[in-house]
């Protein structure tokens, strides 16, 4: 996974609640057995017409917004299915930080195994970033300090510690796991005495 | 200190309490389908890792199955691909896959409880938000990423950090004509489509207790619908006869150990709840959605809400949204809404008795002339079982299409799928825009609902069709 680092970016500012992985990924780009190549088709019912024509004033179609790393949307973001494929495609597009006043847990759980930021501000805040937008200028997020910059103006993040440092140092979380492999050994022994019906042997 | 039923599921389960909040959890059964694994045995292949406990995994290919005639194989190239990489992914890794001719074959969620494959006390796990179905056997089930898929079949652990504790109370009885699938919609309503993020749900009351093995898992698989993304009810007699006998469920002295320990799954009499709902059985109605979203739902003899009435500006613009994409207008009367296809199958309510409840419903009846209806059975023993009853005659003399099973139209990865602005009557699970085909609109309802529906041509009350 790659390192999260400070990003510069404007950002783009969809306002819509409710957003669901089926409207970031629709069905028909899941048949991938790859992770890559989703951007194009991000958020794709939205993005372009019957014929797979980009409508033109979708944001994410318009610059400077279709370079936009940092996606600021409504509340509940992410809700529905489990697909790994809305990270992917938000990733694959370019965007690695999404902001917003809540996500389902699904999707945030999964936005960290690709090295997207996903954060979570008050409604007020949401606003007068959403408001600072339109003015087309760039912002900083940084999570070392867990602080977003906008002109003067300044907001701090909550994160949870380890999400934090995984993202910075871009950890592989199953080798993490793999180190407590005699803790997991010990376990399955127990297991296998007191519920010898779970391994079925 | 008193617990919940999921507080007991989680520390039975802990194999590390880690310093940073979270848990190593161990993983007792694992459900892997075609669309959200082929990654992660790419991963695993990388980075030369095994699957840790193959025996502890079940795979089937449902989502890009076709429901028509199988003899050809599937025509769309990439899910063929999609299918056949998790044919090479299971034989390579060595995990036990029901193929497309297997009449095994079936949606993941059907299959893991027919197969007893599901098991109460157990964490069960699947790269599908629909895997909290399982959670109707009092078992902790939830939908995890493809990352999370790749990290338990490499390790049969998942790293969580503790849900808080929600119970939903649904004492008194059902009326006539009125379903659990009537209940979930009714509870997502109440609470919303947030209303459970950050909880695990755990179902009680009389009603619930009333409710058959199958009933309770329509209610629990709606439960991410409701932003949980696990719902589980205690299990009961009914849970362990339903589970007896079945080619997976533990035999001779290991089902009366399980069985010992199974019995005494239940939250304790004091045990507290971050947040608690009640809902009485004689307030629930046969219950449609308007919307776009699974909490944009009113009782059959509702109205299109107005969103001038709404104070919420985000509530406002968000039914605006909905409306024009949906194509009603407000104030309109629900049962006077026409429809132009009927599903019956899903992970919801794709089980023998919905299948039996709708051919109630349906029998020595037409439907309508300008209706497309079709029923997808949720598994190949399903479909035999239905078969048996007589069932698939019901449905194709009334003028049904009946089909071969998978997930189908629910959300239309395969063949099955609505044109733009065609609308449908629908037993599935999501009514999100583009759900079931680009610019299709879904209407959720219950099996007896759709077969309702069907016969009317128009969204329509059951209980008018009840002897």
């Amino acid at each position: 996974m790659q390192k999260f680092k400070t990003i510069k970016s404007i950002p783009a500012y969809l306002p819509i609640v409710n957003i669901d992985t089926d409207m970031i990924i629709p069905k028909q780009f899941l048949k991938t057995i790859k992770r890559t190549g989703l951007g194009k088709n991000l958020f794709y019912e939205m993005r372009y017409n019957e014929k797979g024509v980009p409508i033109e004033d979708f944001i994410l179609n318009t610059s400077p917004f279709n370079n936009s790393e940092i996606l600021i949307a409504g509340k509940n973001f992410g809700c529905g299915s489990s697909r790994e494929h809305a990270p992917w495609a938000l990733l694959d597009f370019g965007i690695t930080c999404v902001v917003s006043s809540s996500y389902a847990d699904i999707f945030y759980n999964n936005c960290f195994k690709n090295g997207i930021l996903p954060i979570v501000l008050p409604e007020a805040k949401i606003k007068e970033l959403s408001e600072y937008s339109k003015r087309k200028e760039e912002i900083i997020v940084n999570l070392e300090e867990q602080k977003i910059t906008f002109g003067n103006n300044e907001i701090d993040f909550e994160i949870d510690q380890f999400k934090k440092k995984c993202l910075l140092e871009g950890l592989d979380d199953i080798a993490l796991s793999l180190e407590k492999n005699p803790k997991i050994t010990e376990f399955e022994k127990k297991l296998s005495s007191n519920k010898p019906w779970i391994f079925n042997d | 200190m008193s617990k919940t039923l999921y507080d007991k599921i989680w520390d039975d389960h802990l194999v590390h309490a880690q310093e940073d909040g979270t848990s190593l959890l161990y993983v007792d059964r694992h459900l892997v389908h075609e669309v959200t694994s082929p990654q992660a045995f790419e991963g695993l292949r990388n980075s030369n890792r095994k699957v840790r406990k193959p025996n502890l995994t079940l795979a089937v290919a449902d989502h890009n199955v076709p429901t028509s005639d199988r003899s050809k194989g599937i025509s769309d190239e990439e899910s063929r691909l999609q299918v056949e990489t998790l044919e090479k992914n299971c034989e390579e890794f060595g995990i036990k896959l029901f193929g497309m001719d297997d009449k095994r074959q079936g949606i993941v969620h059907i299959i893991g409880p027919e197969q007893g494959f599901t098991q109460p006390g157990s964490i069960i796990v699947c790269g599908d938000s629909h895997t909290a179905t399982h959670g109707a056997f009092g078992s902790l089930a939830f939908g995890i990423g493809t990352s999370e898929v790749e990290h338990v079949l490499a390790t049969q652990t998942l790293v969580q950090k503790k849900s808080k504790n929600f119970r939903i109370k649904v004492d008194g009885k059902l009326s006539i004509g009125v379903t659990s699938k009537d209940v979930i919609l009714q509870i997502i309503g109440k609470i919303g489509t947030a209303g459970g993020t950050g909880y695990v749900i755990e179902y009680a009351g009389s009603l619930i207790s009333s409710l058959s093995v199958e009933q309770r898992m329509t209610i629990c698989n709606m439960t991410i619908e409701g932003g949980a993304r696990a719902g589980l009810i205690e299990p009961d007699q009914k849970i362990f006869d339903y589970l007896k006998g079945r080619p997976m469920a533990p035999k001779k002295e290991n089902w009366d150990k399980a069985l010992d320990y199974w019995s005494k799954l239940k939250s304790d009499n004091d045990a507290s709840f971050d947040k608690e709902v009640t809902l009485d059985g004689k307030d629930i109605m046969p219950m449609v959605t308007w919307g776009t979203s699974p909490q944009d739902v009113i009782s059959i003899d509702g109205r299109i809400p107005n969103p001038d009435n709404e104070a919420d500006e985000d509530r406002k613009n968000s039914i605006e949204r909905s409306l024009k994409y949906m194509g009603l207008k407000p104030g309109t009367a629900i049962k006077d809404v026409k429809i132009d296809k009927v599903f019956i199958g899903s992970c919801t309510n794709g089980r023998i008795e919905d299948l039996r409840d709708a051919a109630k419903i349906i029998k020595n009846k037409k439907i309508a002339q300008h209706v497309y209806a079709m029923v997808v059975p949720g598994s190949g023993l399903v479909k035999q079982q239905a078969e048996q009853e007589g069932l698939d005659k019901v449905f194709k003399e009334s003028g049904f299409d009946w089909r071969e099973p998978g997930c189908s139209m629910c959300l239309a990865m395969n063949a099955d799928k609505l044109k733009p602005e065609e609308r449908c009557a629908s037993t599935s699970n999501r009514n999100f825009e583009g759900r079931q085909g680009r610019g299709g609109r879904t209407h959720l309802v219950s099996p007896g609902m759709a077969a309702a529906a069907a016969i009317s041509g128009s969204l329509d009350d059951v209980r008018k069709y009840q002897n």
